[in-house]
């Protein structure tokens, strides 16, 4: 199929940022999204190569910058936001998971970074998650050292409360969340990590801490409230829910009222 | 210089020398561990682990990661497990046990030591992973579920979901982020190790890329782990992540670490099948996925031909029209052989004229008897988020028709060369995890990578480097502006600048998708001396236009991933030379490496001990020169040495 690309170019944190518009030709409708970037990074290299074009001032900036890693959807690299949604029109995906086949030829198709004030752009397509890291290193752990624990089935744990741990423990760390939120909040993301925790009990000891602290930290970071427009659920490429969200104003609640 | 290869295996009795070993080697004090700093590059589950628990001891740690978080570090991709002998099935598990199966499974081309130690510390992982809070499989009655893998014939593998590599990850990334809060870990994430820094032969920093910035960085320490995981990028293609590489590794056998073993390469049987020349990656379907599919072809060619034409589905065809191969040839593992054998027996059935898909290189996973038997609930139950992903990537529903997968480059047994300490042959210089060779032999078994990158993380390598940082303490902190640091800084720009200055017309992509075809065609699943022999020149010649013709974009002080790639490549020409060097080396067969010259009337690998049953160390001896082999003798005071036997 060919396809025409409206790309977001930035060629740093400072710099002023613009669309710019491509077109790719003959594209596997088996090939994934960011094949498809591959190849439109090929066709730039291409046209780079041509000093005089360059020196003509020819719109490419070179290939465009996306973060990527596994492409199998569990690093949680991919960070596109496509056609308007985060991780693009299919659900339940990530970006590297996404296939040409939910794409028409002809089609016009516009890819942003995603947009956050947590986010701040690095080049292009590119964003700073590391206010991701900075909310885990807040609280986001059972606060054991290695060696001198107990045996593994020396605490058990009722099956639907493992995999429910499991259903928040899944979130890959993308930012989709807040990047689809309206007010920029990671709410789902930081529920998905103290919800997984407060279900066991290794987690329950330190519960009423944890959530606070990570709490205090979204905030200072610069991420909004959360207004519970579940926008990021319907986003999450891992579907993790808004429920975790209750039991995090839940275990952050009981915080506070042990204050 | 084959003093430099003592391995360091202590004395005594198999079941006593962990034990033993730790109570003669050296302990620093509280108060000099905080005066030590230790760098370690990679934050996989072996390098996350190890930073943590280094940061517990209260050594100043800094901790290198290429991605911008230490969390999406590789090992998070691994799906079906984790190994340990905790016997909680009663199904006649020991730690001995454990340690035989990798033995076997490696087709006893590993340390018998080394594989003991780990087999023995797989109980303290799960221990660990479960006081941190990882969410793994549970029984109804509260207690931890198994699953059985490949290479064993009791059920010892721990999960959690399709995910276990990703919660085992979140749960050292947990453990090393409370050590960055606390202070004792410094974490420089979106960082490139370029080079490590030798003072008086003993490793003493890196030079690091500041991939945003593009600055070139020096960093000191007493000490440098390395825990950057495997060279299966060499293929271009392979179920690796697309920023996995080899190049750290590779500085370090180019100042003087020994390279053991690089021509052992595992390939995934159960892999999803190329789709075309646009393909960047291949994509894995979890092992434990044979614990219910069973791996079938169609028994008559017309069959074969009906289902590329479409005229047929595979469920069209009769169960005794089906030829379930594995469990043919080898019925007393049937399904769950080893990945090497399961690899080699789909390229049998495809060569001779069987494969399915439009390509004829894929074979049939099928679930329908599991699915018949237990019920598609109990299925989704156990697999589903690979099926949904199977679903996404190919557009076929797994749960009515068969999925279908060919073998893929998956993992590297080979590595930098370590002793019993994993220190390499350069004192201070430790490699850890896929990154170091010692515990997998010719082939690793399902589930054990993530067993030994948390076996050297947490509970081996934060005793052993105290051996050598005790006697460091007095020692003060390494000064970074060392002639040495400037001279390896030196050679970092220069050989950056090298490589903008070429302004040629192919791009670097296209230079590595060649170097992977000559790889996968003559290193691949076969090999042969005439094919080796043609490799190492392609690649010489490859090589040798890339630095008359490659073309990388952009400059150097800027966010730049085509100069990332390009520096990557430059060492995967390398790796991959060296790889095909070791394999032709290796005039024999065995575990993932097939020398079609040696194998058994049936097809089977035929290992030769008498002339190989040792570790090929190899040294680098400077640019275009041979690199010199060393061998370490693999002795085998445990187990009998038998021909591996899937069969009876």
């Amino acid at each position: 199929m060919d396809l025409t690309l409206k790309v977001w170019r930035q060629k740093n944190a400072k710099a002023q940022g613009h669309f710019e518009t491509y077109k790719v030709k003959n594209i596997s409708s088996d090939s994934s999204f960011l094949e498809m970037l591959d190849i439109l990074n090929e066709q730039l290299i291409a046209e780079g190569v041509d000093p005089v074009a360059v020196e003509k001032g020819c719109k490419s900036s070179g290939p465009v910058s996306f973060d990527h890693d596994c492409r199998e959807g569990i690093c949680g690299a991919c960070s596109l936001y496509i056609n308007g949604r985060a991780h693009g029109p299919d659900d339940e995906v990530t970006t590297c998971q996404l296939h040409m086949r939910k794409f028409k030829d002809g089609d016009t198709i516009t890819i942003e970074p995603w947009r956050a004030k947590g986010f701040p752009v690095i080049k292009d397509l590119v964003v700073d998650r590391q206010a991701y890291d900075k909310i885990l290193q807040a609280g986001g752990y059972v606060s054991v050292r290695t060696g001198g624990v107990p045996d593994g089935n020396a605490i058990p744990i009722p099956y639907e409360q493992a995999e429910e741990s499991m259903d928040g423990a899944a979130c890959i760390g993308c930012g989709a969340c807040a990047a689809t939120c309206k007010n920029g909040s990671a709410m789902l993301f930081v529920a998905a990590r103290v919800s997984s925790l407060a279900l066991l009990p290794q987690g329950k000891v330190e519960g009423a801490k944890r959530a606070k602290a990570m709490v205090a930290k979204m905030d200072e970071l610069g991420f909004g409230a959360c207004t519970n427009t579940k926008a990021c659920e319907m986003e999450c490429p891992k579907h993790i829910t808004v429920t975790h969200i209750a039991r995090l104003n839940r275990e952050f609640l009981a915080a506070k009222l042990q204050d | 210089m084959a003093e430099k290869l003592i391995s360091k295996i202590p004395e005594g009795p198999l079941s006593e020398k962990w034990t033993k070993h730790k109570s003669q080697i050296r302990v620093v004090s509280p108060g000099n561990k905080r005066k030590m700093e230790v760098i370690v590059v990679g934050t996989g589950l072996g390098g996350a682990s190890a930073a943590a628990s280094l940061g517990e001891l209260g050594y100043n740690v800094k901790v290198f990661c290429i991605s911008d978080s230490p969390r999406r570090a590789h090992s998070i991709a691994a799906q079906g497990g984790i190994n340990a002998a905790k016997n909680y099935q009663n199904d006649n598990d020991s730690v001995y046990r454990l340690f035989y199966d990798t033995i076997k499974g490696g087709d006893y081309r590993a340390r018998e030591a080394n594989v003991y130690r780990l087999a023995e510390v797989s109980n303290n992982i799960i221990d660990q992973c479960v006081a941190q809070g990882v969410p793994f499989a549970r029984e109804y009655g509260g207690l931890l579920a198994n699953r059985s893998f490949g290479g064993a014939q009791v059920s010892r593998t721990f999960y959690a979901r399709g995910q276990t590599g990703q919660q085992l990850l979140l749960g050292a990334y947990a453990a090393l982020n409370r050590q960055i809060a606390a202070g004792t870990v410094k974490s420089y994430p979106r960082y490139e190790m370029l080079d490590v820094v030798l003072i008086n032969g003993e490793a003493k920093g890196i030079i690091a890329r500041n991939l945003v910035t593009g600055k070139i960085e020096r960093f000191g320490a007493h000490a440098v782990v390395i825990a950057t995981g495997g060279y299966g990028n060499t293929y271009f293609l392979s179920t690796n992540a697309m920023n996995s590489n080899g190049s750290a590794a590779w500085q370090c056998y180019k100042k003087g670490a020994f390279f053991a073993n690089p021509c052992f390469a595992q390939i995934h049987p159960t892999c999803i099948p190329v789709h075309g020349d646009q393909q960047s990656k291949l994509t894995l379907m979890s092992e434990s996925l044979r614990n219910d599919g069973r791996i079938w072809v169609p028994k008559s060619m017309e069959d074969v031909m009906a289902l590329r034409a479409g005229t047929k589905k595979p469920s069209d065809i009769a169960e005794e029209d089906r030829d379930y191969y594995l469990e043919r040839r080898y019925p007393a593992f049937g399904n769950l052989v080893p990945r090497d054998v399961a690899s080699r027996a789909a390229k049998e059935r495809c060569d001779a004229g069987y494969g399915v898909n439009n390509t004829g290189l894929a074979v049939f996973l099928d679930f329908k008897t599991a699915i018949e038997r237990l019920g598609e609930d109990v299925i989704r139950a156990r697999y589903g988020n690979l099926f949904q992903m199977y679903e996404k990537i190919t557009d076929v529903n797994p749960y009515k028709e068969p999925m279908m997968i060919y073998p893929a480059i998956h993992y590297t047994m080979g590595g930098i060369w370590v002793d019993y300490n994993l220190q390499t042959t350069v004192p201070g210089l430790y490699a850890i995890g896929e990154a170091n060779f010692s515990d997998h032999g010719g082939n690793r078994l399902g589930a054990s990578a993530l067993m030994q990158g948390l076996a050297d993380g947490y509970f081996i390598l934060p005793y052993t480097i105290g051996d050598y940082l005790a006697g460091k303490f007095k020692e003060p902190k390494t000064d970074i502006n060392a002639p040495e640091f400037a001279e390896a800084e030196k050679a970092v720009t220069d050989k950056i600048a090298k490589l903008f200055a070429v302004k040629g017309k192919r791009s670097v992509d296209s230079y590595h998708k060649e170097l992977g075809h000559i790889m996968w065609e003559y290193v691949g699943m076969a090999r042969n001396e005439a094919g080796l022999k043609k490799a190492i020149e392609l690649i010489q010649a490859l090589k040798k236009d890339f630095w008359k013709n490659v073309f990388v974009a952009g400059e150097n002080g800027e966010f730049n991933q085509e100069l990332e790639k390009a520096l990557r490549l430059v060492d995967f020409f390398e790796i991959g030379e060296l790889m095909a060097r070791d394999a032709l080396n290796r005039n024999e067969s065995c575990g993932g490496h097939f020398r079609e010259e040696m194998q058994t009337e049936e097809g089977e690998t035929k290992r030769d001990d008498e002339n190989y049953m040792y570790v090929a160390a190899w040294e680098y001896k400077g640019e275009d020169v041979e690199p010199e082999l060393h061998k370490e003798p693999l002795v085998y005071e445990n187990i009998k040495i038998a021909t591996r036997n899937y069969k009876d």
